[in-house]
């Protein structure tokens, strides 16, 4: 932590340096692959090479017979056990009927299905004898697109008669008199490709069992290690007590680490078998079929405005590409989508038409900005359609149909089928907007459009969002007073990254009047308090900062009654000030933090009982957090390259416990977007065979693509939903990088006739639109 | 199984001497056998740079080689950047900077760059981008890595001079 710091001042507001970095810097930190535990034995999963089959048989005699391989469990070893993986989230209606079992059971789905589970003595020949497994199957008509999957000729799910995983309408207000009044109306098609995070770091988990005490203990826990341990107790038949999950060190998230998949069920159940520890670090090749997907969803979306572009209607149909089954997190990313179609606008008629498909590829989870990224698009892209049509300017057209800060809170009503009645609490939407725009100079820079400049078209887009985070189930901290005073701060929050170790100190040590130096932070483990739920979808600091900054309040309330009851005298009496507790009317020290701790080190149970004492904090209401991006891009009329000029993200926080790691958050997040819309794709055959399944083929943004990004993160208006005001900073800055740049490169490529709706803006792709409407023109 | 090896070479200045199979790759070499787990494991198909160690100086990407093939050479790995156990300037500058995050890019990035400053004390900000345009990260952008980087490169010329 920087040293220049003084220890009184507050500490919430200080971009310190974080506390945690050393480790990472000296080669020390600890992920799950670092981990080594005698006896440790090695798993390997056979995966599925076909997208749609029936197992006829697996035959596992040659790769039992070669030295150093204990065991290999198809489903018929699980069959007793076996319980589909939960949906945890996200419960559209339907979709309950499609989970996965941790074993393929006679049927296989998606390219990378686990059939089986091998473990070995090492992992080198662990994949030696993987390759002596033989398979036999029989190909079925795969499914690869949600048109194909609506139509139901090839069926995923036999037995249920239909490849529809949901479908449910949502509507607010009268849409169809407002579009069958309306001036003007315009329909479009949207298509967001396949993605996923691909954190630096693939899955890996390490289970170790106890026979004698039952207990079992599940390294590489991340995200939310109190709901996957309950179910994992359940499915292994184990006290919930008797299962200890603990997160090491997290190689980056974003949404797909952490969930429950088919091998948080099989490397504990290998482990318990044999008596063995039992470890299983994913491969990259594998991670691409096995990690959760994301982001597939076709939109048609209709706007209805009045000529000088006053918004009264809205309405889509989704239809969301869900992969072989439903996962963890269910029908969140398509529902999201569909609720989140209107954004940060009035728009008093909205609708929307939800279908969730099954087809045979890859389950879909989250990724940072699950169904925002995707509907910030559709909504921001035909918005420019539309106001082109119009002649109206996009700054205008959008300033005079933002939600402003006097309509708040304003009602989004229920647009969801498992969220109630939503509202945005509080905000000013239209402050970050002007406040981008200034940044950028919109108003110069927009006059570029479509012009050459050295032989380059350019381009400005605008992307306007708002984004939900933050919200229960409840989160519980834990403070004790250790010897000399100092801190214990025990967290159920995860971390994978984000620097909370350093930012929950913050929040301690202002709530305790203490320096941060004072603190040790504890998470990862859920042992260590009583409940807790976990870190996503940007709750960390909403939730967990201030289930610290409860647990401070009630520490010194105990402490104060403890002193009191020593001095017999009222509590009221006493006041709490920077670890001592004094008399109010002369300010005579009767007790310092560090004297009761000593005196609960010596023996003196009241004064143990009071050192220690935990906080929840509940809030069922999701805070928002909302902004603007701006991009600016030249295209290359010839080659369809383009380069990102200029790429502005200005959200708003609400409070910003840390600034410099809120500002990392926003600037990793916008440049994964960035690199999410122009690089990163997943393809797949007709076959249903993933194309892109290593790093030569599936591009991620490198240091030399995007370097002229840029962050600002205001603390315009704080939350009224929790005491910090925090509204949530992790995934704001990824949310409109789609949809900026698809407007700033079809603003760029308007004079050639192209029309720009569907993700990624690949080279590959431009090209061909910039050959067809060439054709077109000819 | 496959014949093994005796390989002696020198990893982060001590000398070590094993016996090792063949098809085993230095990253593994590094992890398993000497238990320095700094050198991280992001793709094995030299796609990534996570595992990127220093071999007689240069950067290698070390799932790529085999453990025989650095027999005889000096090999450095983020563990032995420190210098007498206190953090160096460019491990301190990557702090400052806030170059990291989840830090399982961040020894190949440190290994990357020293490389790179050790040939080019006095890089321009696009040749940093260069230097590590093979090592991926996906927290931080790469602008705050590209910072610490320029920023320790200077600190390191003014000590020098
Ligand atoms: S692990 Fe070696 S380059 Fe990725
Ligand atoms: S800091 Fe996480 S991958 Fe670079």
């Amino acid at each position: 932590m920087s040293a220049s710091t003084s220890p009184g001042a507050p500490w919430i507001g200080r971009p310190l340096r974080r506390a945690e970095d050393a480790r990472f810097l000296d080669g020390s930190a600890r992920y799950v692959g670092d981990l080594k535990r005698p006896g440790m034995l090695h798993g390997v999963v056979l995966r599925s090479d076909h997208a749609h089959a029936r197992v006829r048989s697996i035959d596992a005699r040659t790769a039992l017979a070669l030295p150093g391989v204990v065991a290999v469990y198809t489903f018929e070893d699980i069959r007793r056990l076996a319980r589909p993986i939960p949906l945890r989230l996200g419960p559209c209606p339907g979709l309950e009927r499609f989970l996965q079992l941790p074993l393929a059971e006679g049927k296989v789905r998606y390219v990378g299905e686990p059939l089986a589970f091998l473990v070995a003595e090492g992992r080198y020949v662990a994949e030696d004898a993987l390759e002596l497994v033989q398979v036999e199957y029989e190909a079925l008509d795969p499914v690869v697109d949600v048109h194909a999957a609506r139509a139901d000729r090839s069926l995923l799910h036999e037995a249920l008669g239909t490849n529809v995983g949901s479908h449910y309408t949502v509507e607010k207000g009268d849409v169809s008199a407002a579009f069958a009044g309306a001036d003007y109306t315009r329909r479009e098609t949207f298509r967001c490709h396949r993605q996923t995070a691909a954190p630096m770091e693939t899955r890996g988990l390490l289970a170790e069992f106890d026979a004698a005490g039952r207990r079992l203990r599940l390294w590489g826990a991340t995200k939310v290690p109190f709901y996957n341990r309950r179910w994992l107790a359940g499915a292994l038949d184990l006290p919930e007590a008797g299962v200890e999950l603990i997160e090491v060190d997290v190689g980056g998230s974003f949404g797909v680490r952490g969930e429950l998949y088919p091998e948080d069920f099989l490397v504990p159940f290998a482990a318990m078998r044999l008596g063995r520890p039992v470890k299983w670090i994913e491969d990259r090749r594998e991670h691409f079929v096995a990690t959760n997907h994301s982001r597939e969803i076709e939109c048609e979306l209709e706007i209805a405005c009045t000529l000088d572009g006053e918004i009264i209607g809205l309405r889509g149909r989704l239809l969301a590409d869900m992969g072989a089954y439903v996962r963890t997190n269910g029908g969140l990313v398509p529902a999201k989508a569909a609720q989140f179609l209107p954004g940060p606008y009035r728009i008093p008629n909205v609708g929307c038409e939800v279908f969730a498909l099954l087809t045979n590829k890859t389950p879909v989870g989250t990724y940072r900005g699950p169904g925002f990224y995707e509907s910030s698009f559709f909504r921001e892209r035909l918005f420019d359609l539309a106001t082109a049509d119009l002649r109206l300017d996009p700054a205008e057209f959008r300033r005079r149909n933002l939600v402003t800060a006097g309509e708040m809170p304003y009602g989004i009503e229920n647009l969801c089928p498992f969220d109630a009645d939503a509202a945005y609490d509080s905000g000013d939407f239209v402050l970050a907007f002007e406040r981008a725009l200034a940044e950028f100079d919109y108003a110069r820079v927009k006059t570029l459009n479509g012009t050459l400049q050295d032989g380059r078209l350019q381009g400005v887009g605008l992307g306007c969002f708002v984004e939900s985070g933050g919200a229960g189930p409840a989160e519980t901290a834990r403070l004790k007073v250790a010897a000399g005073g100092r801190i214990e701060l025990y967290t159920g929050c995860s971390t994978m990254g984000q620097g909370h170790e350093t930012a929950m100190a913050q929040i301690g040590a202002d709530s305790l009047g203490l320096p941060v130096e004072a603190f040790s932070v504890f998470h990862g483990s859920t042992t260590l308090v009583e409940q807790g739920y976990g870190t996503y979808n940007s709750r960390a600091m909403a939730m967990g900062g201030s289930a610290v900054k409860l647990a401070a309040e009630n520490l010194i309330a105990q402490l104060l009654a403890h002193v009191a009851r020593m001095h017999e005298i009222e509590p009221a009496a006493l006041e709490y000030s920077r670890g001592a507790i004094v008399r109010r009317e002369d300010h005579r020290t009767l007790a310092t933090l560090a004297g009761i701790a000593a005196a609960a080190q010596a023996g003196d149970g009241q004064a143990r009982a009071a050192i220690e004492c935990s906080g929840t904090f509940n809030q069922t209401r999701r805070t928002y957090s909302y902004g603007t991006n701006i991009a600016h891009v030249a295209v290359d009329p010839e080659t369809a390259r383009v380069e990102v000029l200029r790429f502005l993200a200005v959200d708003d926080v609400g409070r910003a416990i840390n600034p410099l790691l809120v500002h990392g958050q926003m600037l990793g997040a916008a440049v994964q977007g960035i690199g999410g819309t122009f690089l990163d794709e997943l393809i797949y055959d007709e076959q249903g065979q993933l194309l892109t399944g290593s790093f030569a083929d599936y591009l991620l943004p490198t240091a030399t693509e995007f370097p002229n990004v840029e962050v600002i993160s205001l603390e315009a208006v704080p939350s009224t939903l929790n005491p910090l005001g925090v509204r949530g900073a992790g995934e704001g800055g990824i949310i409109a990088t789609g949809a900026a740049l698809a407007n700033a490169v079809a603003h760029a490529l308007a004079p050639l006739g192209v029309k720009i709706t569907e993700l990624p803006l690949s080279p590959n792709k431009l090209a061909q639109k910039m050959r067809e409407a060439r054709a077109a023109a000819e | 199984m496959s014949a093994r090896h005796r390989i002696v070479l020198t990893v982060n200045g001590q000398r070590v001497e094993r016996d090792v199979e063949a098809r085993m790759t230095l990253a593994d070499f590094l992890r398993e056998s000497l238990d320095l787990t700094g050198t991280h494991l992001g793709c094995e198909h030299g796609a990534c740079g996570a595992c990127t160690v220093q071999l007689d100086g240069n950067s290698v990407r070390s799932c790529l080689i085999f453990a025989v093939q650095a027999d005889g050479a000096r090999v450095t790995t983020v563990e032995g950047l420190a210098v007498k156990g206190t953090l160096s300037v460019l491990q301190r500058s990557f702090q400052q900077h806030h170059a990291l995050q989840c830090g399982f890019c961040t020894p190949g990035m440190l290994t990357t760059a020293q490389a790179m400053l050790a040939e080019n004390p006095d890089p321009s900000a696009e040749e940093v981008r260069r230097a590590i345009s093979g090592n991926l990260c996906r927290c931080t952008g790469y602008l705050p890595v590209v910072a610490a980087i320029l920023d320790a490169a200077a600190q390191l010329r003014s000590e020098a001079a």
